[in-house]
């Protein structure tokens, strides 16, 4: 019996806002908006700060690390092919706690994931996409 | 002194359609027999309908998430009304109620018919209609942030919440479990409920995990079903044949970041201000309340609501629910006294409002909640989204 190919990760519809976001990932950055005037991170992205009203709002990029806020550990085979368990989680930048990206955690035991466990971008090419996944930042020996 | 319009409504009449894991009847003759069922309830003819509402209004997909909208239901019953909507971004499944509310107290209706549709036990048996992703679409909206980590289900997407939730509070499996046991027990004396047969703690710690924290007994069950309630002007209420369930508060607010990822309180979602809210506008506080009816798309909601109303303290629900004893039709607060959607069947927050009046007009039979109660809280939603209602007997 052949195994099944894993399913084709669904991509997002790009805009200007949040394009340098799913393709900063070519250059290896994480590109986050910013605001010019005040520094204030805008997650999702949108050009306005809604600290300070400012208009100049840019991509910039971040250090692609941050803790784990959430996460699950689905066991649930929802279509044929899918690699259960695995894990999805909200990750907290280091940059600004409110800033939480939706992830995947990759790299790891799905069971040793922890909450506020540090972690590290990484992307994989998706067509013309670069869809940033998480790791944990390895431990010094 | 402020005048809250909810307080000039009330809820005069009831119908739910039969309730199945497939129906035979389509989605709109389910509507018709739920509204035509609330209409004769209230001691109305249709001709006195001049209103009506639903949420979130004709979806026309596959997913029977919302199969019939208020054009639907108008034309099928030829209603003449003042004033129709239907549309999903509101205080969660509520919205309908809450814009009714509002209609009354504009002038543009006096009885109001709001109802809701489930046709998703059908539509699971031809397609995957659970799924939140498109395959071979692109994403677009909120949801696109999600789209490529393999978030089939709102249950796995939910998961990442009710996990930090059992971080914080440290309940565990057993103690989470009295909710659906409680809600089978009661499922067992509601001959329309789709699940009857008794449950236990193994059977809850046997059922499959689905996405941690969540098992399969954690989550609600997909049906066909149709619910309507008629909410009336205060003044046309008294007039009616049953004795009008006064609309006491409402909790309607946006006062978080409106995204499931940036809410402010990822555990407790945005219900602790819309639950204030609603007490803000009223004297009753929570020990005045007989029984609640709280939503359940997952445990973890009902969980949350306990703790927002204040029946118990904040992490306090594992210590309120434990044994069940509490929450049960002879407990100080019964719960979910028809099942819920976990037993009962997903009718989306409108099985809880159908089943707080059958309590409040006494007719639950075997499952009739002793002492006459006269007060209920009912709540729906979670994360972002979520309303509440406060509801009296006269």
């Amino acid at each position: 019996m052949k195994t099944p190919p894993a399913p084709a990760r669904t991509l997002p519809a790009i805009d200007n806002d949040n394009r340098a976001y799913w393709t900063g990932g070519e250059h290896g950055r994480l590109m986050i908006c910013r605001c010019g005037h005040c520094g204030y991170y805008v997650h999702p992205p949108v050009p306005f700060c809604p600290q300070c009203e400012s208009s100049d709002v840019a991509p910039e990029p971040v250090s692609g690390r941050g803790r784990i806020a959430s996460f699950t550990v689905n066991h649930k085979v929802w279509v044929p092919g899918l690699a259960a368990p695995y894990v999805l989680a909200l990750v907290a930048l280091d940059e600004q706690e409110d800033v939480r990206l939706v992830c995947n955690i990759t790299h790891c035991d799905p069971d040793a994931v922890r909450f506020d466990m540090p972690v590290v971008v990484w992307f994989e090419n998706h067509e013309d996409l670069w869809v940033p996944f998480f790791r944990p930042v390895e431990q010094a020996a | 002194m402020t005048t809250y319009a909810e307080k000039n409504t009330a809820i005069t009449g009831v119908g739910m359609s039969e309730v199945s894991r497939g129906a035979t009847k389509s989605a709109l003759a389910l509507t018709v027999d739920a509204a035509m069922a609330a209409i004769r309830d209230a001691g109305l003819t249709r001709a006195e309908i001049d209103g009506i509402a639903t949420w979130p209004g004709e979806q026309a997909n596959a997913s029977g998430f919302s199969a019939v909208g208020c054009a639907a239901l108008q034309d099928a019953l030829r209603l003449k009304v003042g004033w129709y909507a239907g549309g999903g971004e509101a205080p969660g499944q509520y919205g309908a109620v809450f814009n009714a509310i509002g209609a009354i107290a504009a002038g543009l209706c006096r009885n109001a018919l709001i109802f809701r549709t489930m046709y998703e036990a059908t539509a699971r048996k031809t397609a995957f209609a659970n799924s939140l992703l498109k395959t071979g679409e692109r994403q677009s909206g909120p949801f696109a942030w999600y789209a490529p980590y393999y978030t089939y289900a709102a249950s796995l997407q939910q998961a990442l919440f009710f996990n930090l939730y059992v971080h914080k509070s440290g309940i565990r499996p057993e103690q989470v479990a009295q909710v659906p046991i409680n809600q089978r027990r009661n499922a067992g004396l509601n001959p329309n409920a789709v699940y009857r047969t008794p449950i236990t703690l193994e059977d809850y710690l046997a059922s499959p995990l689905i996405a941690t924290p969540l098992r399969l007994y954690d989550c609600d069950v997909p049906c066909d079903g149709a619910v309507a309630i008629i909410v009336s002007r205060m003044d046309v209420a008294r007039t009616l044949r049953n004795p009008p369930v006064r609309i006491e508060a409402i909790g309607s607010s946006m006062q978080y970041r409106n995204s499931w990822t940036q809410l402010d309180a990822l555990d407790t979602q945005a219900q602790p201000k819309v639950a204030e809210m609603m007490w803000s506008r009223t004297d009753l506080r929570p020990a005045d309340v007989d029984i609640a009816q709280l939503y359940d798309g997952f445990t973890y909601h009902t969980l949350n609501w306990l703790e927002n109303f204040g029946f118990c303290e904040r992490y306090g629900a594992k210590d309120f629910i434990e044994g069940g004893r509490r929450i049960a039709l002879e407990g100080e607060l019964p719960v979910n006294t028809g099942g819920g959607a976990l037993s009962g069947g997903r009718l989306h927050a409108y099985g809880a409002v159908h089943e707080a009046c059958t309590q409040l007009w006494g007719r639950g039979g075997a499952r009739q909640v002793k002492g006459d109660p006269q007060v209920c809280a009912t709540s729906t939603a979670g994360g972002p989204l979520a309303g509440a209602m406060l509801l009296v007997r006269d």
